[in-house]
């Protein structure tokens, strides 16, 4: 489950590199003028990738000074959504989907495997200091089960055997190919396809 | 069931690829300014015609919705939100919309701008779909550069924006109202109704919201009629829909067949049938975690409609279809689906923040035959409780399932958990909940 807890070490300074900058400006476009606090869950985005993903105090502090709102309301924010990391976490981040659909095709075998060959709590980064593991509710991928989101990539149809492939790819620092790890390329039923046979042989 | 011809998402399956142009092969954007030619009015009549009902669970018909939206432009602009937050447990159909048919969407936006008179449109896709999201905005970057949007979108001298907001992992923010909040920026907590959105919506001013699905299927039913889509189905539950089947099946996918398919036709023809046989089946969920369970005889004989469903105690909600078989742990797997809730509750209303981890932790306890034996009529009062006593439809939502399962499984919950509170108070087990049990006289 997702940790609200916010770190005990926090960076004094944050400000938004040169190239965050413009992004920031230009999602604060998208919306009307005077209402550019619609743009605070962009920029707590952008703050968390940029600060090795998670979100520090002053970078709350630094948004609200730049959406012109009250730094509460940042705060507000970034502890209510469950996406923004309040904590270190690992530069690959695993979220391991365990609502019922992911479970009853044995999601629960992956966090054994986490437990193993991450760390045996969640939130806790490995010992190579790399990864850190969490478990997540539904990723909306259920046709595809088990699976897990790693960064930003979903990695589905895995099985215990798979998962400990991709960790050991991971500690090398090489990050193996997103998607169904049983071939397929879609949500389409393997094998038995009954529908929309025309287009396939097209 | 449903011809190939008569699918509307040919790209389900991603067999031409999703780029404008196999789109414009597939026949999207193909007279989409003559379809505007004909008119707000037609358009509107059109979808009442075709008596498409929103997909996003509620099933709420969309040419009333749509007909909601004042009809001039005052003081206020309006403005089209789509609702892609698709986070409820097994349904992933709207993902496949936006990889796999995002042209379908766009054009459905643009039309469904003009009926409502918008020009800013908002596509709230939740967090965890980033690459999703960035083929969305891919698509929308090739309409910009074909002239389909932006000033005079697509000859029809209408102008529209389209923007995406990302959300960051709030169940919630699917209800139509938390969405809203959290596009403004704010923390996703619904708002009462009324006023509705379609009067004092987004930034005050009227705005429409519609599921990814809804808007997508609109270019289609209007190039081939809303006739052609009311045939499909039967009345008041037309058309087709993309029907989310996964657990313990062995094929598990998605697919768009037509409304009111026999639930026993989806398993066992598309998912390749359960795990271990027919006979292994145990129950199954049929619109999404938050819609009430079907044991396997209502699935033996069960139509998929919205109708259908509510006549056997359940809702079709987003059709997704989760099976369950005799492997399984039942009890568990609700138990599971309380914690959800409980994670995912907002906080806002006092009966959903703390019923839900009451249930939760019941149902806990209940799996592991820890529970006393009047706790269960207990636990069906903490969902009484909760149901309809929330600004929003999460209390229906978080209690529906556990009453499903009270409704249908009850002896085999009483039977795991024989005891009688008076044995609990040696046990002694540290939830504060039920203290008042160790309390009573004859316990």
């Amino acid at each position: 489950m997702a940790v609200k807890k916010i770190s005990k070490i926090q960076p004094e300074k944050f400000e938004f590199s040169k190239k965050n900058k413009e992004t920031a400006d230009s999602i604060i476009k998208n919306y009307p003028s005077g209402k550019q606090q619609s743009a605070v869950m962009s920029l707590l985005y952008l703050a968390q990738k940029q600060n090795d993903n998670w979100i520090p105090l002053s970078a709350m502090k630094y948004i609200a000074k730049y959406l012109d709102m009250p730094y509460i309301k940042v705060y507000e924010v970034a502890t209510f959504y469950s996406m923004y990391n309040l904590t270190p976490v690992g530069k690959y981040f695993f979220q391991v989907c365990t609502t019922t659909p992911c479970m009853l095709r044995g999601a629960y075998n992956l966090v054994d495997v986490c437990k193993r060959k991450i760390s045996e709590e969640e939130n806790r980064l490995s010992e190579d200091g790399k990864t850190s593991w969490l478990e997540v509710e539904c990723l909306g991928a259920c046709v595809n089960a088990p699976m897990l989101q790693l960064n930003e990539d979903y990695y589905e149809d895995l099985d215990a055997t798979k998962l400990e492939q991709i960790i050991d790819k991971i500690s090398n620092d090489e990050v193996p190919q997103p998607g169904s790890y049983r071939g397929r390329l879609s949500s389409e039923p393997e094998n038995t396809r009954k529908t929309l046979i025309g287009n396939k042989n097209a | 069931m449903l011809e190939d011809k008569d699918r509307i998402f040919q790209n389900l399956y991603n067999d031409f690829g999703a780029d404008l142009k196999s789109a414009k092969q597939r026949g999207d954007w193909k007279d989409t300014k003559e379809i505007c030619g004909k008119g707000r009015e037609w358009i509107i009549n059109e979808i009442k015609t075709s008596e498409l009902r929103g997909r996003g669970g509620a099933g709420f018909p969309t040419g009333l919705k749509w007909s909601f939206a004042p009809k001039e432009v005052g003081s206020r602009p309006h403005y089209l939100v789509i609702n892609a937050d698709e986070s409820e447990p097994g349904t992933c159909k709207d993902r496949d919309i936006l990889r796999f048919e995002p042209h379908k969407l766009i054009e459905g936006c643009l039309i469904a701008s003009y009926a409502v008179n918008a020009h800013k449109c908002y596509i709230y896709i939740r967090g965890e779909y980033f690459n999703e999201g960035q083929k969305l905005q891919t698509a929308i970057d090739e309409a910009y550069k074909d002239g389909l949007l932006g000033k005079n979108s697509a000859g029809t001298d209408w102008e529209l924006d389209i923007y995406i907001h990302y959300g960051a992992g709030a169940y919630i923010c699917g209800e139509e109202t938390a969405l809203l909040e959290s596009i403004e920026g704010k923390k996703g907590q619904p708002r009462l109704k009324p006023p509705f959105p379609a009067l004092i919506g987004l930034y005050g001013c009227p705005t429409i919201i519609n599921n990814v699905e809804t808007i997508s299927v609109v270019p289609t039913i209007l190039r081939r009629g809303g006739k052609w889509f009311s045939s499909l189905g039967r009345p008041k539950n037309t058309g087709s829909k993309i029907y989310c089947i996964s657990g313990n099946v062995n094929n598990p996918c998605n697919v768009e067949e037509e409304m009111g398919i026999p639930l026993k036709e989806l398993i066992e023809k598309h998912a390749g049938g359960v795990i271990g046989g027919w006979d292994n089946l145990k129950a199954v969920i049929p619109g999404g975690s938050s819609m009430p369970l079907l044991p396997k005889e209502t699935c033996e004989t069960i139509k998929m409609d919205f109708d259908a469903c509510v006549e056997n105690k359940t809702g079709l909600g987003t059709a997704g279809i989760v099976v369950i078989n005799k492997d399984q742990d039942i009890i568990k797997c609700m138990a599971r689906i309380a914690r959800f809730y409980k994670h995912e509750s907002c906080g806002q209303c006092t009966p959903c923040r703390e019923g839900s981890g009451w249930m939760w932790r019941m149902l806990e306890r209940m799996a592991k035959g820890e529970a006393t034996r009047d706790e269960v009529d207990m636990l069906l009062d903490v969902t009484k409780q909760i149901e309809g006593h929330t600004i929003c439809a999460f209390g229906e939502g978080s209690s529906w399932p556990v009453q499903g399962l009270i409704r249908n499984f009850k002896e085999e919950i009483i039977e795991r958990n024989k005891f009688d509170p008076i044995v609990k108070k040696q046990k002694d087990i540290p939830y504060l909940v039920d203290q008042h049990l160790l309390e009573k006289e004859n316990a």
